[in-house]
């Protein structure tokens, strides 16, 4: 009976010992979205990936002739 | 660089949901979470308005400023996007978007919440850029393959306006123009209307 509870009692104390650590380790890094996805058959073309500001003119050009019909539409 | 933000013009939206339906088949989101949804005002009064809601990546983001494990991060364009890894799904978020964007899936054991899920601009997440995990966790990231939300690319009325603030504000600016109304925008005051404080 008492080597039962000593060993159930060292079990419980030894429990934290498998504790794993928890520390905050804040936010992993994000690579630029200008940078690409390396995936070729999804990529829009007319920008090469890592060119900030290409990628930046793509998107602002895509944004307006995909998005302003005033634009588009015959005068 | 460009600052991305969302507009949704309430004089063009007829609340057929396309966008949300675009956003759940690109992304793959869980059932019973929709990062995008439509929500109509006065319904059944005449003049009735509907609005396509999502994440506004706002420039004063209440979302980073609450969350206890500091799991939000806001890109260069100005997306704000969390880490899933870290988040524990306390729900504070949810509590201080003023536009409902942050969902839970309840997939864990007796309905416990999961980790949230959002909007991502489809921005992706911390992940490697098109990778299978970074798709799992945040779905596609078109940001970086060069295109838009697939909401405001898929919105067959182009209420929805997503890119550029400048771009869209002009698309906007000139409809208003045009039709001599509708200039109200529903949420950009409160999602843009704040500078970003320094270190945000």
């Amino acid at each position: 009976m008492k080597k039962t509870i000593f060993i159930i009692g060292f079990a419980a104390l030894l429990v934290a010992c498998g504790e794993k650590p928890q520390e905050v380790k804040g936010v992993r890094t994000d690579k630029p979205v200008y940078s690409g996805t390396g995936v070729a058959s999804f990529t829009e073309p007319g920008w090469k990936a890592g060119d900030k500001d290409g990628w930046a003119n793509h998107l602002k050009a895509r944004a307006s002739y995909g998005q302003d019909d005033h634009a588009r539409a015959p005068k | 660089m460009a600052r991305m933000k969302f507009i949704c013009d309430a004089e063009r939206c007829i609340e057929c949901n396309g966008c949300v339906t675009a956003c759940k088949n690109e992304h793959e989101v869980p059932w019973g979470v929709n990062r995008r949804r439509v929500v109509t005002l006065n319904d059944g009064v005449p003049g009735e308005k509907s609005i396509s809601v999502a994440c506004m990546h706002c420039s004063d983001a209440p979302c980073m400023a609450v969350c206890p494990v500091n799991c939000f991060y806001k890109t260069e364009e100005g997306v704000v996007l969390h880490d899933k890894d870290i988040c524990i799904g306390c729900g504070y978020c949810s509590y201080a978007c003023p536009f409902g964007a942050p969902q839970f899936p309840s997939t864990g054991t007796f309905g416990v919440r999961g980790k949230m899920d959002k909007c991502t601009f489809c921005a992706g997440g911390p992940e490697e850029h098109g990778s299978q995990a970074e798709f799992e966790k945040y779905g596609r990231n078109r940001l970086a393959e060069g295109k838009l939300p697939a909401c405001a690319e898929m919105c067959s009325t182009k209420a929805l306006l997503a890119g550029d603030g400048d771009v869209v504000a002009d698309i906007l600016r000139g409809r208003v123009l045009a039709r001599g109304k509708g200039a109200e925008v529903w949420g950009w005051g409160t999602a843009y209307g704040n500078q970003a404080k320094p270190g945000a």
